[in-house]
């Protein structure tokens, strides 16, 4: 689930931390900067794991702040592909059923994934899962809350970096301008990573 | 920054799990300086992957049973996924090693798999709690 990534960053120091200890308020500026962060292509930074080589700091004209190059490791949450993992039914939409792991909460698992035949109880807003026995049919419904054990299929990374000005201000009236209520100002928020995955076929809730 | 190597090593549940309960003890006896607000995302992170992890088995192993645990597997072949998933998730049933283990029918063997689980059980530590209850159980039913 999770993985170690060397990464290397040259790391601000202000002057008013000088009194610190360098590792101590290099460590302090790192997690600032990275922890429950994604970064693109990489996973969801959550902790530095330690420092492994620090570089002669320096301070540049017209800033008191001294500059560290670092090199160091970061535990990253990036689950592999065909990993199992279990997680909790945060809800369900016609797009899926979305599952959270606490600490990352942007799982989906599309429709076709599901046991099949599943359908969409519009009134409750869940999946359904119909699967016959012997005795006939029974509905499992994926409630809220429950436990589920996945595994993952796909990952997702979109790059959400700021963009600049757009070209949105030419289109205003166009067929294919936003709906009503979403203006320039409001752009969708995209998970920077999400994770595509599928139930397993065999005993979903048997934890 | 520069990502040097996006893989350098696999980390095990438990591995993260110890280094986020050190990071926790270490931050409060830090306490007396200020709570600076910056720290906030690193908070909110620790909370919630410690609450998940102290739910799951890697919250009962230490050092030894890891160490333990990788030799006993030494006979099987398995990949570093495969074990690293059975370390993490302490499976009970055959079907949770067949999910876990790729082309498990081809590779093992119904005895194996046995094996396997039987290691498992016997190496890694459970949920004290939950052996409790289910030695409780057979108990009753004897009783009866």
């Amino acid at each position: 689930m999770f993985v170690l990534v060397e990464m290397v960053d040259t790391v601000r120091i202000p002057p008013w931390s000088f009194h610190r200890q360098l590792n101590e308020a290099i460590a302090e500026e790192l997690n600032k900067k990275l922890a429950n962060k994604v970064v693109y292509n990489v996973g969801l930074c959550v902790c530095l794991y330690d420092v492994t080589k620090l570089e002669d700091s320096f301070i540049f004209p017209g800033d008191g702040a001294s500059h560290t190059k670092v090199h160091f490791r970061y535990v990253v949450f990036h689950p592999f592909l065909d990993e199992i993992l279990v997680g909790k039914i945060k809800g369900c939409s016609a797009e899926g059923v979305h599952v959270s792991l606490g600490l990352f909460d942007d799982i989906i698992i599309p429709p076709e994934s599901l046991q099949q035949p599943a359908k969409f109880d519009e009134a409750e807003q869940l999946w359904v899962w119909e699967y016959e026995t012997d005795e006939g049919a029974h509905d499992l419904f994926m409630d809220r809350g429950e436990d589920i054990r996945f595994r993952v299929v796909d990952e997702v990374f979109i790059d959400t970096s700021p963009t600049g000005p757009s070209t949105e201000k030419e289109a205003p009236s166009a067929a294919t301008a936003p709906p009503a209520g979403a203006e320039d100002s409001a752009p969708q928020k995209e998970a920077p990573y999400t994770l595509i995955v599928r139930i397993l076929d065999i005993a979903i809730m048997s934890i | 920054m520069e990502v040097r190597d996006a893989n350098a090593a696999m980390l095990s549940n438990y591995e993260v799990y110890q280094l986020l309960t050190d990071l926790k003890e270490k931050r409060k006896e830090m306490v007396k300086n200020k709570h600076s607000t910056g720290q906030q995302n690193l908070n909110t992170i620790m909370y919630e992957t410690l609450k998940y992890l102290s739910k799951t088995p890697c919250a009962h192993q230490n050092p030894d049973t890891v160490k333990k645990f990788l030799t006993s597997m030494l006979p099987h072949k398995l990949t570093k996924a495969e074990k690293l998933q059975l370390l993490n998730h302490r499976p009970q049933t055959a079907v949770e090693i067949q999910l876990m283990v790729e082309e498990s029918e081809e590779r093992l063997t119904e005895e194996q798999i046995d094996e396997l689980i039987q290691k498992v059980t016997d190496v890694l530590p459970g949920d004290p709690q939950k052996e409790a209850d289910a030695s409780a159980d057979p108990e009753m039913e004897t009783d009866q």
